[in-house]
């Protein structure tokens, strides 16, 4: 009996002084939503590993933001809604006091969040996924799909055609062959305007969750036989288009994907078939990019890597969370520099931050992240910040950029996200900021 | 010694017929409403309430409404998640398209839309039976999915299919807070379970019984069978689009069709037959075992990881979650295969002859 009332208070007493060294002052917390089990393990893992690597690699070679050191805390979605929601709910405390924004991987998860993440001044960032009409800034305050969307990018896969054809896409055939889902269906509207515009003929032919059966689709564009097909697959869906297109025989140059359907999960298992195969991408794969051999060397070398599976390194879903982390970081040390540096910022300053980022190439060249993603530059009616796509083609073995930095065109989509976002407003009864107040 | 009845009689049938018969049963509940009415939203964090309190309560309507329609009628559906859906989209629909309608005229109104979507996917039911219903019955977790996909004017046009439900407001107070919304949730549910407990005690439910064991014997001391079929899936789908309607406007707050998946519609299906196949109660339990578990694991697992030094990463966390999960849900069909409420019926039967066990 004694002996267990003397420890009682002892513990009391290790509790509170773990509890205090969990909210140290001079630390700037990550809440961490990711996914490393369950349908979409494998690419979570690639992109997860490389958020994860490029935090460690602050920490490691500058010693954190200005000195506040980063530290993170990791809750498994499984690219669940509900899970999701639970991870948000139980990291949410500690983000009150200092956050970076959240990412979500997951379009499911971040509609899921997209109010509440508001309500408790969080702010959440959508990289190419989510809500793409988020771009409006004065109906989402604190929700950023950053770089860009899938409206912008199937504008710039569309540029990307018009360019390559040296002349226009009048009289063209173009099929757009979709995953029948809110992320295939999103582009729709864009690619109609774009039709309408470019005077092209747009034939929409969707394919059904999973999509590992596409001879009827194939058939039909086989008939087409369209100019170009625009492709927006997910998961299985596309190595099975990618073999189908090769027994029908359809040109795989003529085949440009989405930045989904763009990885070496996608095209290493359709094998032969993906040669040739165009996709888009806000970032590039490879290693040659001078941060990510430095990731390799400082935080492998030091032993303190995220990935078991070294060889994802360089692939473009890890080179996509490093992307991710770099925007997060930058917004964090622009927060720092208006209200105090080296000091943690909240979720409102970062909110701040990423609001007004500008990321020029001088910038990307410091961090030694040059052509890993396009420049950015955001404000309150424009989330979005680029809106630039490069396309790549698989040549058998990785992913080679064959194009530039191309901006899908903002005068037709962005008042197509003005629409959206407005038609959202009336519904919830929100009212939108002005705009040309904020500072 | 406590939980023993004797001594209680009854002097009329009203007293016989009542819905708790036994005194103890009357207090503790009383006791629980009292709790989880007063007491937990006063104690209860922002993360009880929206990440565990409301989907338990939700699910645990879905589940109810499942063990209506398979516990009690017999009739094995695998549409569950489908009435749900129903439910979410109505509701949004109706705030939506009529001005001024109360939320809970729309809640209403989901749950009478998903019961005539639940009669038409229920007339298979008239001429095949068993597994070969629950066949018929994905008919309808397809179909709807798709249909909702499909047009968009369910989604008032949205262009990627996702709607984002409404502010709920009662009387020109809006319920914002998680604490609001776990009241209002927990008012619902109570009502609803109230009268799910007294519908089959009737005759309605007697009937149900009678052509879930048998239904041929049913139809010759003159039951009908159409009506009886018929009205257990109305009553089901009805409270799943309920459900559907509470998940859409209370939890998430934005749902999309594809999330109201067959992967759903399974998950409702383990609740019941983990908590009790034909029990109210047991559709409760069903539904915390399923929710509640792996948050538990997920929440205890590294801290025990860490206490006995191991060196798990989040994955590896995940993964022996998984596989703890499924041991435990095995250990527990073996142990009672008619489901946790059973236990606690053996519980009680026991408690009944404590301290003197013959």
């Amino acid at each position: 009996m004694f002996k267990h009332r003397k420890s009682v208070p002892t513990a009391a007493i290790s509790i509170a002084l773990l509890a205090q060294g969990a909210i140290a002052a001079e630390e700037q917390f990550f809440p961490v939503l990711s996914y490393r089990v369950g349908p979409y393990g494998a690419n979570g893992q690639s992109f997860f590993g490389g958020f994860v690597d490029y935090l460690t690699y602050v920490n490691l070679k500058e010693n954190g933001v200005n000195g506040v050191k980063i530290v993170w805390e990791e809750c498994e979605t499984e690219y669940n809604n509900a899970k999701g929601i639970e991870c948000y709910e139980r990291l949410k405390d500690k983000a009150k006091v200092s956050t970076g924004p959240i990412h979500t991987m997951s379009t499911g998860v971040a509609y899921a969040l997209i109010d509440k993440s508001k309500e408790d001044k969080i702010p959440l960032a959508m990289m190419g996924y989510g809500r793409t009409d988020a771009v409006d800034g004065s109906v989402f305050p604190y929700a950023f799909p950053l770089v860009t969307t899938y409206q912008m990018q199937a504008s710039a896969i569309l540029r990307f055609i018009k360019e390559r054809e040296k002349g226009g896409l009048e009289g063209k055939k173009i099929v757009y062959l979709y995953h029948d889902s809110a992320y295939g269906k999103e582009p729709i509207v864009a690619l109609q305007e774009e039709a309408k515009l470019n005077k092209f003929e747009l034939t929409l032919i969707p394919v059904a969750h999973p999509g590992n059966e596409q001879g009827a689709q194939w058939l039909k564009i086989r008939q087409e036989n369209p100019d170009y097909v625009v492709f927006w697959g997910w998961g299985v869906m596309n190595q099975t288009a990618l073999k189908a297109a090769q027994k029908v025989s359809f040109s795989r140059d003529k085949m440009i994907g989405s930045w989904w359907a763009g990885s070496e999960e996608d095209t290493v298992p359709a094998g032969d078939a993906a040669k040739g195969y165009m996709a888009a991408t806000w970032n590039v794969a490879g290693k040659d990019v001078p941060l990510i051999a430095d990731i390799e060397k400082v935080v492998y070398g030091a032993g303190k890597g995220n990935l078991q599976d070294t060889s994802k390194i360089g692939t473009i879903l890890y080179n996509r969370g490093v992307s991710a982390a770099v925007l997060s970081v930058e917004a964090t040390r622009k927060a720092q520099e208006k209200y105090g540096k080296g000091k943690p910022v909240n979720g409102e300053q970062v909110r701040w931050a990423m609001e007004n980022l500008d990321i020029t190439d001088a910038r990307l060249k410091e961090i030694g992240a040059t052509n890993l993603l396009p420049q950015i530059k955001t404000s309150c009616t424009d989330h979005e910040g680029s809106g630039k796509v490069k396309i790549q083609q698989w040549d058998g073995a990785k992913w080679i950029p064959v194009s530039g930095w191309i901006e899908g065109n903002k005068g037709l989509i962005h008042p197509l996200f003005q629409a959206s976002a407005k038609q959202y407003a009336t519904e919830k009864g929100i009212a939108p900021r002005d705009c040309s107040k904020e500072k | 010694m406590i939980y023993r009845e004797a001594g209680q009689f009854k002097t009329s049938y009203a007293a016989d017929q009542q819905l708790f018969p036994i005194r103890q049963d009357r207090i503790g509940i009383l006791i629980l409403l009292a709790v989880v009415f007063l007491a937990i939203p006063g104690i209860a964090s922002e993360y009880w309430f929206s990440a565990i309190l409301i989907p338990f309560l939700i699910f645990s309507l879905a589940a109810l409404g499942l063990n209506i329609l398979t516990g009690y009628a017999g009739q094995l559906s695998l549409g569950s998640a489908a009435f749900m859906a129903v439910g979410a989209y109505a509701a949004y629909n109706f705030q939506l398209r009529i001005d001024g309608i109360p939320i809970l005229i729309s809640f209403g109104f989901a749950g009478l839309t998903a019961a005539g979507v639940g009669i038409l996917f229920g007339l298979p039911s008239l001429w095949i039976k068993g597994f070969y219903l629950a066949v018929a019955t994905l008919a309808a977790q397809f179909f709807i999915v798709w249909c909702l996909t499909k047009f968009p004017w369910f989604s008032n046009y949205s262009s990627s299919g996702v709607i984002s439900a409404q502010k709920v407001v009662i009387l020109g107070h809006e319920f914002a807070s998680p604490r609001e919304k776990y009241l209002l949730v927990l008012s619902i549910v109570a009502v609803m379970a109230l009268a799910a407990k007294n519908m089959v005690r009737s005759s309605t439910g007697r009937a149900w019984m009678a052509v879930r064991d048998m239904d041929v014997a049913a139809a010759v001391i003159g039951i009908r069978l159409m009506p009886t079929k018929l009205l257990a899936f109305a009553v089901s789908s009805f409270y799943c689009g309920v459900a559907g309607a509470l998940y859409a406007f209370c939890y998430l707050g934005s749902v999309e069709p594809d999330g109201f998946s067959l992967d759903m519609s399974f998950r409702i299906l383990f609740m019941i037959i983990i908590g009790g196949v034909g029990s109210i109660l047991g559709s409760f339990l069903g539904a915390a075992f399923i929710l509640l578990l792996p948050i538990f694991l997920d929440i205890t697992l590294p801290w025990a990881a860490g206490l006995l030094g191991l060196p798990f990463s989040n994955a590896t966390v995940s993964h022996i979650q998984i596989l703890l999960f499924g041991t435990l849900i095995m250990f527990f069909l073996i142990v009672e295969p008619h489901g946790l409420a059973r236990l606690w019926q053996i519980g009680k039967e026991k408690l009944r002859l404590w301290p003197f066990p013959h």
